[in-house]
């Protein structure tokens, strides 16, 4: 196996986070699905195991960019911090093998008409658990994407404003005119020595272009308000024959919770769900679906949705039949959340091949029905998502019976026949 | 205790998340002036190796008996500062954790002032019971290597024949005269066509073969005495009665189909159940040109709130089934979500539809009306009723908790849900095991489940519960409930009632009849010294008085 370097000991590193207070390095942050930041050196998430940093290499200045930094070094108390640090290749005898190698998310940008690309205030299901985690990046708060996008604009540009006006400023007292005779100077072909006329007419014309910019943000910015109401789409790449056929079997029940989360934030929050069937098949889950709808404002329509447009005001406007009613319709919605189909994580034809184990037609570890933890492989066995979408409870099940087939495998108390 | 006591306490910076938002200086002043404290630190971190051997040194150089630590939270750090105080020759239940940091700095953020005052009251009230702690000894039991499995169908012959696999000897009790369960009662399994009651009889089999596995037939349970590691069940064979010894117990009794009387015209003739359906197919009694299948036949309704996950695959798999064996044969189901969840039902449903099966979607508040020769059936999608012609129709009805449920819960003192299925301990995550120590479950009686479903269940339910068999020893923390006043027990049995994990038995004593605490089951939640009105009862390491005393340190500010 290879263990890649972490750049940090994971021996003596308690997890304080002073380093990563302290890096200057911004870094899109993954955990935060692209809508936050980290630092390069971080924690993949709070409450991660083990409780040590990492250091980012390509993101890193010192490491990935050759520039001199070593802030982190320099304030780790527990002198942890160890650049020189190698990749490790790492060899283990093992009489049983367990993949649990999890999913991954299906991107919807290949869906065009759902414009999960085009349109902001699309996002998908892992998108929208970030925003509604109070330790997430809108600590909780559904703020659109749109608004946090102009949020950002806003302030790139006052910053940039600030920077151009210091150099409007800096002409205007070197040269002790104003800008606006600057600009009839230059008109009258006038000049002065030393002095870029046109230069300074135009940074003058920039900063009054990004004042008006700015004013316009900010009373946009001023009426913002958080998510109201919410469409939940599901099946977005299952049940889809251009996709994938099979049911991700979870969605269903978490875009309720979503719902129902979110409304418990804000009562003010309705959500509309678009299924074809509501799977609400674990333990509970059907009466907490019907809980959904009778208190938590949910609505269950039955229809797919067809096309997804945008308003000018960048609410999605989502257009559908309703199939219980046989009206098509479309609504403007504050956001849309796409459940998106549990797919099979991109390592696995890889490790597929590395260990001699075969895939099932939709790419997930392939079982035997009577044998649901058994690879082809015998000593190979699987657990969780790996082996096709199924919810936590499930998971923790199965990571039990995926143990207890590989305890047996490399038992030494053996049984006779 | 006659000795001095001699309290060290070590103040933890926490690197900034505590000395961030606290005056980490002031508490570790504040704490010298506490009453017997004689030592006291200010650490960076304290569960650094440099702090833990600072801790070490302390214990030995300043002769210190009680220590107190303010920093984190104990659920990730407590084991390892009372392994501290262990290796410096101290017993580990005379250290005291204060939680400075979850339970303080990083939710007093932006209140320094009032922030380092809490943590000042904490810490005080931390010393007062420190004062107070006995030592203690970890509470040892040996483990019972034996298990027992209730319950002879796919889920209790998988468990039983894990356990086998791996050298546990394991005693299977089953109520019915033989093996196999409801696989006995049904045809085929999908999408594989398995063969079921074969199935049944193959593992029956391999059951019987196995030298660690002993089988009783004909069997129920009349008695459960004893906690994990140390069970004694009392069995009945044809009015025959015996003891026999476990060390866990795996629930694997199953659940029944709903024969439901009263819905739909039920008459278990012309208006069946899918299981009634399927014994026809294997008695070639199944002879019908117009079959109707009503889904949520009893289940998804005000009485029975629950969806049973199977009937929708079931119903399919029966209507590939019919269009097999006739393909002139219509059949409708009448349905309200088709619960085709999961990588393969897509592809069976799918199948259903090209073999020309009709799917019809129903409004629960207008259900399918069943009269002789047709069902009437308002289909939602088109906005109309439908007549439909039968001579058959097939309700798909949920699976109901097995009637010997309460009785079992009861005998084990494990808990129901609201419709009499076994309740896991976790939902998420102990989904296997129940709240009592040493007793697991799986399969339908825990939640209706498919074969493939049951037998990962089973092995899952083994495997947690051959950790315990494993070790062969159960180590205990002894903080948990002890009788401290036995004149003052009545025997009321009070705390007996409350305890969720059956820690507590009235037994017969000289003076009576008076409470006994088992140990190894407590996990000293402290619902019984609570209770207790006659305050007999306690649990080490939060007595009365040790607690009394915090709230008097608290109050004294």
């Amino acid at each position: 196996m290879l263990k890649k370097a972490r750049y940090v000991n994971q021996d003596l590193c308690t997890g304080c986070g002073s380093c990563a207070e302290k890096c200057p390095s911004l870094v899109v942050d993954a955990y935060n699905v692209g809508l936050g930041w980290r630092k390069a050196i971080y924690k993949y998430f709070p409450q991660g195991i083990p409780s040590v940093f990492t250091i980012d290499a390509p993101n890193c200045r010192q490491l990935g960019q050759g520039k001199k930094c070593g802030v982190c070094a320099k304030v780790c108390q527990a002198k942890a911090i160890d650049y020189e640090q190698k990749d490790e290749v790492v060899e283990i005898e093992a009489g049983a093998v367990i993949l649990a190698t999890g999913y991954e998310v299906f991107d919807p940008s290949v869906i065009p008409e759902y414009g999960y690309d085009r349109i902001a205030n699309v996002v998908t299901a892992m998108e929208f658990e970030r925003l509604l985690s109070a330790s997430g990046p809108t600590a909780g708060h559904l703020d659109r994407p749109s608004d946090i996008a102009m949020e950002r604009e806003l302030e790139e540009l006052e910053k940039e404003h600030k920077k151009v006006s210091r150099q409007v400023k800096q002409l205007e007292e070197k040269c002790g005119k104003t800008s606006q005779e600057a600009a009839e100077m230059l008109k009258a072909c006038a000049f002065i020595e030393g002095v870029d006329l046109q230069a300074w007419v135009d940074l003058a014309a920039r900063a009054e272009q990004m004042e008006k910019r700015i004013a316009h943000l900010k009373e946009k910015a001023s009426s913002f308000q958080t998510a109201k109401k919410i469409a939940f789409i599901q099946c977005v790449g299952s049940r889809d024959f251009r996709f994938n056929r099979f049911c991700s079997s979870y969605c269903c029940m978490h875009s309720v919770k979503e719902a129902m989360i979110a409304n418990e934030h804000d009562s003010e929050v309705r959500s509309t769900i678009f299924c074809m069937d509501l799977r609400a098949v674990g333990r509970n889950f059907e009466e907490y679906k019907v809980r959904g709808g009778k208190q938590s404002n949910i609505q269950y329509i039955r229809g797919r949705v067809a096309e997804i447009t945008e308003d000018e005001a960048h609410n999605p406007v989502v257009w559908y039949e309703s199939t219980t009613s046989r009206q098509v319709v479309h609504e403007v919605f504050d956001m849309v959340v796409l459940a998106t189909a549990c797919i099979p994580s991109a390592g696995t034809p890889e490790l597929a091949r590395i260990l001699e184990v075969e895939l099932d037609q939709n790419g997930f570890f392939k079982t035997h029905p009577l044998a649901p933890l058994n690879t082809s492989r015998p000593g190979v066995f699987v657990c969780g998502c790996a082996q096709g979408p199924m919810d936590i409870p499930e998971s923790v099940a199965q990571a039990s019976s995926a143990a207890a087939r590989a305890a047996e495998a490399v038992s030494v108390r053996k049984a006779v026949g | 205790m006659a000795d001095e006591i001699r309290i060290g306490v070590f103040v933890c910076d926490c690197g900034s998340n505590i000395a961030g938002y606290l005056d980490v200086k002031e508490l570790a002043e504040y704490a010298k002036t506490l009453p017997n404290v004689v030592f006291v630190r200010e650490n960076l971190y304290t569960c650094s190796e440099s702090g833990i051997n600072e801790i070490k040194a302390a214990i030995k150089e300043q002769n210190l008996n009680r220590v107190v630590v303010a920093s984190c939270t104990p659920r990730t750090h407590e084991p390892l500062f009372r392994g501290t105080c262990a290796e410096a020759d101290l017993n580990p239940y005379l250290f005291e954790m204060v939680n400075i940091r979850d339970q303080c700095s990083w939710v007093h953020m932006q209140e320094r002032e009032e922030g380092t005052n809490k943590a000042k009251d904490l810490i005080r009230m931390g010393v007062a019971k420190a004062a107070l702690l006995e030592p203690q000894q970890d509470i040892q039991s040996e483990v019972d290597q034996r298990a027992m499995v209730l319950g002879g169908g796919i889920s209790g012959m998988t468990a039983a024949m894990a356990l086998a696999n791996r050298g546990y000897e394991v005693t299977l009790v089953e109520k019915a005269p033989e093996l196999g369960g409801l696989l006995l009662k049904l045809d085929k399994l999908a999408p594989a066509d398995i063969d079921a009651p074969e199935l049944a009889r193959q593992q029956a089999e391999l059951v019987r073969g196995n030298p660690n596995i002993k089988v009783y037939t004909g069997t129920t349970v009349e008695e459960v005495q004893g906690y994990i590691g140390h069970f004694k069940i009392t069995v009945n064979t044809d009015g025959v009665q015996q003891q026999l010894p476990a060390g866990i117990i795996i629930v694997a009794t199953g659940a029944d189909v709903l024969r439901p009387v009263g819905l739909f015209g039920y008459d278990g003739e012309r208006v069946i159940n899918q299981l009634e359906l399927e014994q026809r197919f294997r008695t070639g009694a199944f002879r019908a040109k117009h079959v109707v299948m009503i889904q949520c036949a009893g289940a998804r309704i005000e009485e029975r709130k629950y969806c049973s996950r199977i009937c929708c695959m079931v119903a399919i798999k029966n209507a590939i089934e019919i269009k097999k064996r006739s393909p002139e044969t219509t059949v409708h189901i009448l349905y309200r979500d088709i619960q085709a969840y999961g990588v393969e039902n897509e592809v069976l449903f799918q199948r259903a539809k090209e073999l020309g099966v009709l799917f019809i979607k129903y409004d629960p508040a207008r259900p399918p009306v069943v009269e002789a020769g047709r069902v009437v059936v308002h289909h939602e999608l088109l906005g109309r009723d439908l007549d439909l012609p039968q001579d058959l129709v097939v309700l798909s009805t949920p699976l109901i908790a097995g009637e010997d449920n309460v009785k079992i819960s009861k005998l084990l003192r494990v808990s129901l849900d609201a419709n009499k299925f076994f309740l896991e301990g976790h939902v998420k995550l102990k989904p296997l095991d129940f709240a009592t120590d040493g007793i697991y479950l799986c399969g339908n009686a825990h939640y209706p489940a498919t074969v493939r479903e049951a037998i990962s269940q089973a092995l899952g339910a083994a495997s947690r519960a051959s950790i315990p068999l494993a070790k062969g020893v159960m180590t205990v923390e002894p903080i948990v409930s002890t009788l401290v006043d036995e004149d003052a027990c009545r025997g009321c049995g009070l705390c007996v009632a409350l305890c969720p994990y059956g820690a507590l038995e009235i037994v017969r004593t000289e003076k009576g009849r008076k409470v006994r605490v088992i140990p190894v089951a407590c996990k000293g939640c402290g619902v019984c010294a609570a209770t207790c009105y006659q305050h007999a009862l306690t649990v080490n390491s939060y007595t009365d008085e040790q607690i009394t005393q915090q709230i008097s340190a608290f109050l004294s500010a």
